[in-house]
């Protein structure tokens, strides 16, 4: 089982999802017994979770999306960049 | 179905999250439509080299943070040391942490979560040189991988977590600013060492 000093250390990876499942096991199981910890895996996770809403709070202007889907409409960009039909073998 | 229709159905969902990290980018709101709809310009134009099945979501990020970089010339090298004092790990928790000592309650949850505001923590990760900013803004916002970060901005993944490292004390530590600016930290309860 991890530590106080080693379980703070993950506190970043854990929230990001990037540690492997047995490593999680044994973070898990040091945060069951240990309030410090959890108390601060708790509050940032909260904070990152305030971090996220918050900055992605942001009012479209008026019409933009209309703008942003005229350009690529294909009068502005030409013909289909998908479309490879007089272009060989694969069409 | 027609590419077109295909393309505006599956990638018109993402402007707005594209938005706002383009505005954390820009600083502006101008700048960040016009690095948008240069995403989207160039999503189009390439879309017949992604790949079905993969990540659209990732890649119309990733065109956007290489577009970001290119254009504004975005800084990835490392600020004055003046710009970097370290805190420690655990700098903000220390000293807001304690709501309530026993557990965090669900009330204190919810302090916690509303006590910055949008526009402070919006502020905050503005704040961030670029180096630092860009991760932040693509985990803690975006929610991206290491792995796609590093992809995005053709770094190693090693070199991802140190920045984010970096930036998320920063982070802490502009964050704590406006907490003591509006009154909210009682430095009389920090013990002396911090």
């Amino acid at each position: 089982m991890a530590d106080c000093q080693e379980t703070l250390n993950e506190l970043h990876r854990y929230l990001d999802e990037e540690l492997s499942a047995d490593r999680v096991e044994e973070i898990l199981g040091h945060l069951k017994g240990c309030t410090d910890c959890q108390e601060a895996y708790e509050f940032h996770a909260v904070l990152r979770q305030s971090i996220r809403e918050k900055a992605q709070r942001d009012e479209l202007s008026d019409g933009f999306l209309d703008r942003l889907k005229e350009c690529f409409g294909d009068e502005v960009m030409g013909d289909d960049p998908t479309d490879d039909s007089d272009q060989g073998p694969n069409s | 179905m027609e590419a077109r229709e295909k393309f505006t159905n599956d990638a018109m969902q993402y402007a707005p999250q594209l938005f706002s990290t383009a505005l954390r980018m820009t600083r502006n709101r101008a700048d960040a439509e016009d690095l948008v709809q240069e995403t989207f310009i160039k999503a189009w134009r390439s879309y017949a080299t992604f790949q079905e099945g993969t990540n659209l979501r990732a890649w119309l990020f990733r065109i956007m943070t290489n577009t970001f970089i290119n254009k504004y010339n975005a800084q990835q090298r490392r600020p004055q040391e003046t710009e970097m004092d370290e805190v420690e790990e655990l700098f903000l928790f220390r000293r807001l942490g304690a709501f309530d000592q026993s557990k965090m309650t669900q009330s204190a949850e919810d302090q916690l979560l509303e006590l910055f505001t949008d526009d402070e923590v919006k502020n905050a990760l503005e704040e961030l040189p670029d180096m630092f900013r860009l991760p932040v803004l693509l985990s803690d916002v975006d929610g991206f991988s290491y792995k796609e970060i590093a992809e995005m901005l053709d770094v190693p993944i090693g070199t991802v977590m140190s920045r984010l490292h970096r930036g998320r004390k920063m982070m802490q530590k502009l964050l704590y600013a406006y907490a003591k600016e509006r009154g909210l930290v009682d430095e009389s309860l920090l013990s002396p060492q911090d």
